[in-house]
């Protein structure tokens, strides 16, 4: 006799609702790219190689734009560990994207600072300038725009970051709409860059 | 006053060796190899170094805590920068990223570890290529890597890219991130000091901290602790941003009134607006009222004014800030940072933030105000890291401070206090 009381137990209730990502194209790295994880994973003890995970998914994200299930199982291989890990990790941080997305991913920094300094005007002149709203993908497949939590500029609010790279500072809801057309034409260089650069990384 | 961090981050160069090495760079670490790990930890001691990431804890009783019986040992230097409100250690790091990596060396040093790990947060990837580049002409010039200085002490520095996780700043959820778990915090004890990365010894050390060692070293306990007022010793970074004229990184002693930093450092509330409340310490802390900021931002006296000197991010804003709105904004941040592991802090997060919109929007009753209390206090204490007495506080000290402004929002249905730099409402922002 079971003491839980009657559930209304109904179809797919069992069924977990955990989101598996897509399966994805078969996958491995390029030969560069191994060779620059197991670089990477020599610089941990021999047996915690999945402290490497994180610059693995960076590199998986880079080679095929975003990650797959068969994308997170090579890895796991690759580091010896496994595939659920490797899971677990790259769905909980935010820098990992779980489906296709734009080629330029606008993420805009929404936190206070940034707010206080109209980043919530901005997120709107570039959700109207390219038609879609938050967490979507333009139908020219040019852009996906996101918001971000603290970027850590707040002296250059408001920030918006570009593929998890790229900055651009002082953005203004008037100025949006140029921004867009400068980027669909020159790339990044239509950023302002991080005001703290000043000179060219020098070479090694 | 003489600045000892950012004397020169606006030089052109600033961040490459060669610059370093023309302004006395490594030095500090020449000094402190001639001395015995332990007078070093000795000399930090006596520095009275607290900790710059929030909670200033004495940097050098956290290295006397590190076991020394056990090998191998690890500096963790937290540069997961992350609390709202704060960008200092980007500074330091971008202009000046050897003095980071002297720090970790002589940290390294001072309680026998061979590899510094630096944990970078995976936003500032364009700082982390400045670092790279450097650290490897560090290497090439033997400040770094096998054999130290002709020494023959290897001491490796690692810089590891983190991928958006505001939890990673949390010194032991920065660990787990590290060996490539999610970052979620671990119960303590066992602190890092006993039991940190791989379950070894480990100290983390926030940015900023580490950069205060070259100088220690160079200068002298007494030097460093005559900066300051009593335990508050050494220059200081603020950030200063939101409502005011010049935002950015100040240099200080923490004898400096926050009141000076906002109104003289930072030229006051932009023009036509007044001062209406400010976070002193980054989105984590109680808000100070515009009378209550002639008090040293010391780690002591902003904690006696009732709030925490915190990350010193200070986030000033002026009569146009909806504080409804301000509550709303942070704790869309700690709902959606929160890592999921303590059930008050996952849970409530999210039903705090919904009672702030249902507020904000016009929809709210009396009654959440109570609920707001109660669901707060009921995350407060209860949580396994500091996280949960976080998400509390903005809803706390609104509720405190404001809470008129919250009446008004439910007895006209409407926000009172709309500013012309908030949202217009043509997109579903959330």
């Amino acid at each position: 006799m079971s003491f839980h009381p009657l559930m209304p137990y109904g179809e797919g209730w069992h069924k977990s609702d955990r989101v598996l990502l897509e399966e994805g194209q078969a996958f491995t790295f390029t030969p560069e790219r191994a060779a620059q994880l197991e670089d990477i994973c020599s610089k941990y003890p021999s047996e915690r190689r999945k402290s490497a995970v994180l610059a693995a998914l960076y590199l998986a994200q880079d080679q095929q734009g975003y990650l797959t299930a068969s994308a997170m199982r090579h890895i796991a291989e690759f580091l010896g560990i496994t595939a659920a890990e490797v899971e677990d990790v790259a769905t909980y941080y935010v820098m990992f994207y779980k489906a296709p997305v734009g080629k330029y991913v606008l993420q805009v920094c929404r936190t206070l600072s940034c707010a206080l300094a109209g980043s919530e005007r901005v997120v709107e002149a570039l959700s109207e300038k390219l038609g879609i709203g938050l967490g979507q993908t333009d139908a020219s497949g040019m852009f996906t725009l996101v918001e971000f939590e603290c970027l850590g500029a707040c002296d250059r609010a408001p920030v918006v970051m570009v593929n998890n790279e790229h900055w651009h500072e002082r953005a203004t809801a008037e100025s949006c709409s140029k921004l867009i057309d400068d980027l669909r034409q020159r790339g990044p260089s239509a950023l302002s860059g991080c005001h703290l650069r000043v000179e060219p990384v020098s070479a090694k | 006053m003489e600045l000892i961090l950012t004397q020169y981050v606006k030089e052109p160069n600033s961040f490459t060796l060669d610059f370093y090495e023309k302004h006395d760079g490594y030095q500090a670490l020449k000094k402190a190899m001639g001395m015995p790990p332990n007078d070093v930890i000795e000399t930090v001691k006596a520095s009275g170094l607290r900790g710059r990431g929030g909670a200033g804890f004495p940097t050098g009783l956290k290295w006397q805590f590190v076991d020394k019986k056990i090998e191998p040992r690890y500096i963790a230097c937290n540069a997961d920068e992350s609390e709202p409100g704060t960008f200092k250690d980007h500074v330091l790091m971008e202009r000046n990223p050897h003095l980071l990596f002297e720090g970790c060396l002589i940290g390294c040093w001072a309680i026998g570890a061979k590899v510094a790990y630096i944990y970078i947060r995976g936003e500032f990837y364009h700082v982390q290529k400045v670092m790279e580049a450097e650290l490897a002409k560090a290497y090439a010039q033997g400040y770094v890597g096998k054999n130290v200085l002709g020494s023959g002490w290897d001491c490796d520095i690692v810089i590891h890219r983190g991928a958006g996780a505001y939890e990673a700043g949390e010194e032991t959820a920065l660990i787990e991130s590290l060996e490539g778990k999610r970052a979620q915090p671990r119960i303590k004890p066992p602190f890092p000091a006993v039991s940190g990365l791989y379950n070894k010894p480990t100290a983390v050390n926030n940015v900023e901290t580490l950069c205060n060692l070259p100088s220690i070293i160079m200068r002298g306990a007494e030097w460093f602790t005559s900066l300051g007022p009593e335990k508050n010793g050494g220059p200081k970074l603020y950030c200063v941003s939101g409502h005011v004229k010049n935002p950015g990184v100040y240099e200080a002693t923490m004898r400096t009134t926050l009141k000076e930093l906002i109104f003289d450092r930072a030229g006051g509330i932009r023009a036509g607006h007044q001062l209406k409340a400010v976070i002193p310490g980054g989105s984590s802390v109680p808000i100070l009222l515009p009378d209550q900021l002639d008090v040293p931002a010391s780690f002591d006296d902003v904690q006696k004014a009732g709030s925490m000197l915190g990350s010193a991010g200070i986030i000033v804003m002026d009569e146009t800030t909806c504080m409804v709105w301000a509550a709303q904004n942070l704790m869309h941040f700690y709902k959606h940072e929160s890592c999921g592991k303590c059930t008050p802090c996952r849970e409530g997060g999210d039903w705090l933030w919904k009672l702030l919109s249902k507020i904000e929007r016009g929809d709210g009753e009396m009654r959440d105000l109570d609920l707001l209390n109660s669901v707060a206090n009921n995350i407060l204490g209860k949580t396994l890291c500091a996280f949960g007495d976080a998400e509390a506080t903005p809803v706390l000290t609104t509720l405190k401070h404001f809470r008129a402004e919250y009446e008004a929002h439910i007895r006209e249905g409407r926000c009172t206090v709309m500013g012309d730099w908030r949202a217009r409402g043509t997109v579903a922002v959330h």
